[in-house]
């Protein structure tokens, strides 16, 4: 099997894949947001509780490929405990991973630097931005004061 | 390769001399090894490859004869413009001995289709009038007509397909009105391979009065096609899918309406008298060519459909009748894979989309890939059609004349193996 794939599909990301965490229905939310990435037909639909000001519960169901679908897995495992702040932070640095950037991550966080084989597959980038992209979008609307709205964000605006 | 099943078709081709590894060997690309395996080319639906004879002619003609065409006096001029011309007359009895005059030089079938959206759309489309087309057309045949029913306040209207993804023929009179004005159909689907029956759905619209389009992306590069025993009024297709050059096409128009049809782009080239008050138009065809062509790909066409005809069009079909049916029936042996379009291989082309239940398109064509095979993942340009079909995306491997069982059995092996590797 060739060595990039393997970059790609890493043990990790498949077994993220295979068993996606964050499936779990959660009852109330403070926040809320979609995505869409419509060169796939990728969907996210994410859910965010929270408690003292830190994440308690995700709900984040992926529909769509093995990245996007890990992607979104690992963000719903990593976020639980940490503040709308980190979350920010780490949502961009993710970003910056993924195009090649310079970047940050936090020493608890190994899942996500399993996304960086991705970014050898350009057209496969977008799959694993797109549940960090809608995280992006719920905190914008929730520090906004319009956390009652659930806006879609699509790969495709540009804006990324 | 592996030795055909002796069916009296087979036996047929053979005796016409249809040699897969003698056609293989004439595409430099195809010889290539892409992820340390051999390159299988499954994409032809997207793009074909070239053979050497028209990326030698591409090279001549910029080595011995580049000039712009129509004006110039001099020698290179001459030579350019009487290729250029030639290659029109050729492309005319391709398909099917129309007058060269109604062989329109487009960039590719989405310029030949806006095209008439705009010259005939403006022409003849009022509000409340009724464009029909089918749930199956490419992006390419639908989003221009979408604009111009919007631009007019037009209705646009569709005709729905079964579920094994041909088109609903018993509700084509229902849909077909006294406002029809434009029946607008793909010749083949590049997402089902279903070849529809243009002939008879024109021959219905046109006693409504509808002018009849056909898109034949598909359908011209893998089956004869008579665009005068069709019936259609128009008829567009890419010299890229056909062994052609990219940047090239063909729209074909009945000399009468292309008499009557305003241009749509203008420039030079276009025009016959110029004042700052008023402009006459030229003749057909160069009342629709402004501006400078794509000179090169207008002559070295005419080699890429050289190479088609010493095949024989009918010969391909064959060939990709018998390979069709042959890929259908080992992607049905794997458990689960879901084959869109019908399965009989004598009424379809040769782009067969499938899914997987459980792995999405876009994860087969990048573990696809990393086997050295070449498909096409996602909506195919065709969203609505998608909708139809409850699917986001679907994975497409399309066969042509360079394909062989063993391209097929590439493909089947290492879609078995995909899923050990993903484990779902």
């Amino acid at each position: 099997m060739s060595h990039e794939l393997d970059l790609m599909y890493r043990d990790v990301i498949l077994d993220h894949y295979r068993s996606p965490r964050g499936r779990t229905p959660i009852e109330k939310s403070d926040f809320a947001s979609e995505g869409h990435n419509p060169a796939c037909g990728d969907d996210i639909t994410l859910k965010i509780a929270l408690k003292d000001g830190t994440v308690k519960d995700v709900y984040a169901n992926c529909r769509g490929c093995a990245i996007s679908t890990a992607s979104g897995s690992i963000m719903a495992e990593i976020l639980k405990g940490k503040t709308i702040g980190e979350a920010k932070v780490l949502a961009a640095n993710v970003k910056k991973m993924l195009k090649g950037e310079e970047f940050e991550l936090p020493d608890d966080v190994d899942d996500i630097e399993a996304l960086e084989g991705v970014k050898k597959f350009p057209v496969r980038i977008k799959c694993a931005l797109l549940a960090w992209m809608t995280l992006l979008e719920g905190i914008k609307n929730y520090q906004s004061g319009h956390a009652q709205e659930v806006t879609v964000i699509s790969t495709e605006s540009g804006d990324e | 390769m592996h030795t055909r099943p002796k069916s009296g078709e087979a036996a047929l081709i053979d005796e016409r001399n249809f040699d897969v590894n003698r056609i293989k060997a004439d595409f430099p690309i195809l010889s290539q090894k892409v992820n340390g395996h051999r390159l299988v080319y499954l994409d032809n639906a997207a793009s074909s490859q070239k053979p050497q004879m028209v990326i030698d002619a591409i090279a001549k003609y910029y080595q011995e004869d580049n000039a712009n065409i129509h004006r110039g006096l001099h020698t290179l001029a001459e030579r350019a413009t009487s290729a250029y011309e030639h290659s029109r007359s050729r492309v005319a009895r391709f398909i099917g001995g129309v007058d060269r005059e109604e062989v329109i030089f487009t960039s590719g079938t989405t310029a030949g289709i806006n095209l008439l959206s705009y010259s005939l759309g403006e022409q003849i489309i009022k509000a409340g009038d009724e464009i029909l087309i089918t749930e199956m057309e490419h992006h390419a045949n639908l989003v221009p007509w979408v604009m111009l029913a919007k631009r007019k306040n037009a209705v646009l209207k569709r005709i729905p397909i079964t579920r094994d993804g041909r088109l609903d023929l018993t509700k084509v009179n229902g849909l077909l009105s006294n406002r029809t004005r434009i029946v607008a159909l793909s010749h083949m689907s590049n997402v089902l391979g279903t070849i529809n029956p243009v002939t008879e759905i024109a021959e219905i619209a046109h006693k409504k009065g509808a002018i009849v389009i056909a898109d034949g992306a598909q359908a011209a590069p893998h089956m004869p096609v008579n665009v005068r025993e069709l019936g259609v009024d128009f008829y567009a297709f890419s010299a890229h899918k056909m062994l052609g050059p990219t940047g090239l096409g063909i729209l074909y128009g009945k000399r009468d309406l292309l008499e009557t049809l305003p241009p749509f782009m203008t420039g030079g080239e276009m025009i016959r008298e110029v004042y700052f008050d008023k402009v006459t138009w030229n003749e057909i065809p160069h009342k629709f060519e402004p501006g400078t062509p794509h000179i090169a790909g207008a002559i070295t066409f005419e080699t890429a459909i050289d190479f088609l005809e010493q095949i024989g069009m009918e010969n391909i079909r064959q060939h990709e009748i018998e390979l069709t049916a042959y890929a259908i029936q080992k992607l049905s042996q794997i458990d689960g894979l879901e084959i869109q379009g019908p399965l009989d291989a004598s009424i379809r082309g040769s782009a067969i989309s499938f899914t997987d239940p459980n792995i999405h398109p876009h994860d087969i064509s990048t573990f696809l890939d990393s086997k050295g095979i070449a498909i096409r993942a996602g909506h195919h340009c065709a969203q609505p059609l998608m909708r139809a079909l409850g699917k986001v995306a679907t994975a497409r491997a399309s066969l042509y004349i360079y394909n062989d069982e063993d391209d097929v059995d590439a493909l089947v092996d290492a879609l078995i193996e995909m899923r050990k590797y993903f484990g779902v």
